[in-house]
């Protein structure tokens, strides 16, 4: 569905992402992990459009995105820090951005799943500005849901979320997961991806570091959980690397 | 693109400047073409506050504005939008609103009180300069990602238009006094809208008479229906080039 190949990124003399291939397809819930400045989010940002890669190409659905913009009527993008107009309400929000993407697509089926779980209705009165950062992080959720795209990117989806906040949100990935959507996922709270991911894609210093399976993860590594699974890679990896 | 603009609109309404400046102009306008009987001297008492604080204005409001709707800009860039349309939907919201104002607190008096060719002139040209300083606005907002360092270049280019530019050319006109320079002095009027919306006015005004020899080149030139057309013309490529230059950088930009 996304194939990436040969993507480079640099911000001044900084060199972000450094030959990136990979590909996604549907069904897969891929876990995005890496240190911190490893490129995560800068990658995310490339297949937006929001970052222009110097070099590579990204297709979505065998379409180069570059100079296009429609297929992000197919993505749902939840950001690290969501950042909204502070004068605007949470309700009139929500209505707007439903008014803008209904001129992009014929027949917008609104999931409103997510709104209900939250209790959005009950704060569509009050402004951007006075919101918590938790909050923020729940209408960032909401919209990233709410046009049901096929695609879903979610950026540090559960921090800064309340432990029953974050449990409904899982819950909601999970249900998309059956419903054959591709979601990528990036966070550092690896147990929080453990029963839900397929693949995993580790970005080490703007490169792929590896891509495997869940299972493959596991069985290599002789490990059950995540955490474990890629601690052990990393430290074998890092070894290779010494020899 | 209407659909942002009608929101772009709706946050400007929100914060009271442009309410307040709207009343500022309304102030200053009725009170210049009441206190003076002449029309023509009132209109031109006008001008010159207009010269100074139109593009003022519109080049520090524009400026400030783009920076505080960055998180609006952000949220958008990740919808199903063309980047230049989110761009300029936000250009032609702020330009609607400072229109209005200017419609409002500057258009409306003149019409009422002193309806002659030079006070639609006067109109014409001020609205002219919102649309230039505003396009200027936008492209010294796209060039950097530092709020301070944007407000410093516009203000920097208000500076050079309005104030550093007339000195540099009378510098040029003393150190080149002994040759003929009418032909070139036409040309450095229409490199800064500034002068060209003053020149605009002025020629209306009947005082022409007293800038001499290029005066009497200038009514020739742009005090016939021609000129006007001309005038208005060039102020227009001043308003397209930088929103133009804007939406290129914007289109590549990293957000």
């Amino acid at each position: 569905m996304i194939h990436v190949s040969q993507l480079h990124k640099t911000f001044g003399n900084l060199k972000v992402l450094n030959d990136i291939n990979i590909g996604f397809e549907q069904g897969q819930i891929v876990a995005v992990i890496g240190p911190n400045g490893s490129g995560k989010t800068t990658f995310i940002k490339c297949l937006l459009g929001m970052v222009m890669p110097d070099e590579g190409q990204i297709t979505f659905n065998g379409k180069t995105i570059k100079n296009d913009w429609n297929y992000r009527s197919l993505i749902g993008y939840m950001p690290q820090i969501g950042r909204y107009p502070d004068n605007m309400k949470v309700g009139q929000l929500f209505e707007m951005m439903k008014d803008i993407r209904k001129s992009a697509e014929d027949n917008v089926q609104t999931d409103e799943d997510l709104l209900e779980a939250f209790d959005m209705k009950s704060i569509y009165h009050k402004p951007m500005r006075t919101l918590s950062g938790g909050t923020r992080q729940k209408v960032s959720a909401c919209l990233a849901f709410l046009f049901n795209p096929p695609v879903l990117i979610l950026d540090e989806p559960t921090t800064g979320l309340d432990p029953l906040s974050a449990e409904l949100l899982k819950l909601k990935i999970a249900r998309e997961k059956e419903s054959n959507k591709l979601v990528l996922i990036t966070s550092h709270i690896l147990s929080d991806l453990d029963e839900l991911v397929t693949n995993v894609m580790y970005i080490f210093e703007g490169d792929v570091f590896f891509y495997k399976t869940l299972e493959e993860l596991k069985r290599e590594t002789g490990e059950e959980k995540l955490g474990k699974a890629i601690a052990n890679i990393i430290r074998q990896g890092h070894k290779k690397l010494k020899d | 693109m209407g659909k942002i603009i009608k929101y772009v609109l709706y946050d400007i309404l929100q914060n009271k400047i442009i309410i307040a400046y709207t009343l500022f102009l309304l102030v200053v306008s009725v009170s210049m073409l009441s206190l003076e009987t002449d029309t023509n001297k009132g209109t031109l008492s006008l001008l010159n506050i207009i010269l100074i604080v139109l593009p003022l204005v519109s080049i520090v409001f524009a400026t400030i504005h783009f920076y505080n709707s960055y998180e609006f800009i952000e949220l958008l860039i990740a919808q199903p939008l063309q980047r230049s349309k989110i761009l300029l939907s936000q250009y032609f919201g702020v330009t609607i609103a400072l229109l209005t104002a200017f419609g409002i607190g500057v258009g409306m008096p003149l019409v009422l009180l002193s309806f002659t060719e030079a006070s639609s002139m006067l109109i014409l040209s001020g609205a002219l300069l919102t649309v230039v300083f505003t396009s200027l606005a936008f492209w010294a907002s796209v060039i950097t990602n530092d709020k301070a360092k944007g407000i410093g270049i516009s203000l920097l280019l208000w500076f050079y238009f309005s104030l550093i530019y007339d000195g540099l050319v009378l510098l040029l006109l003393f150190s080149f006094s002994d040759y003929p320079l009418e032909k070139a002095v036409m040309v450095f009027t229409a490199l800064n809208p500034v002068d060209m919306g003053r020149i605009m006015i002025l020629l209306k005004l009947d005082i022409s008479a007293l800038m001499g020899y290029t005066g009497a080149l200038y009514k020739q030139f742009f005090g016939s229906g021609y000129g006007t057309i001309i005038s208005t013309g060039v102020m227009l490529v001043w308003a397209i080039v930088p929103i133009a230059f804007a939406v290129r950088i914007f289109n590549r930009k990293d957000l």
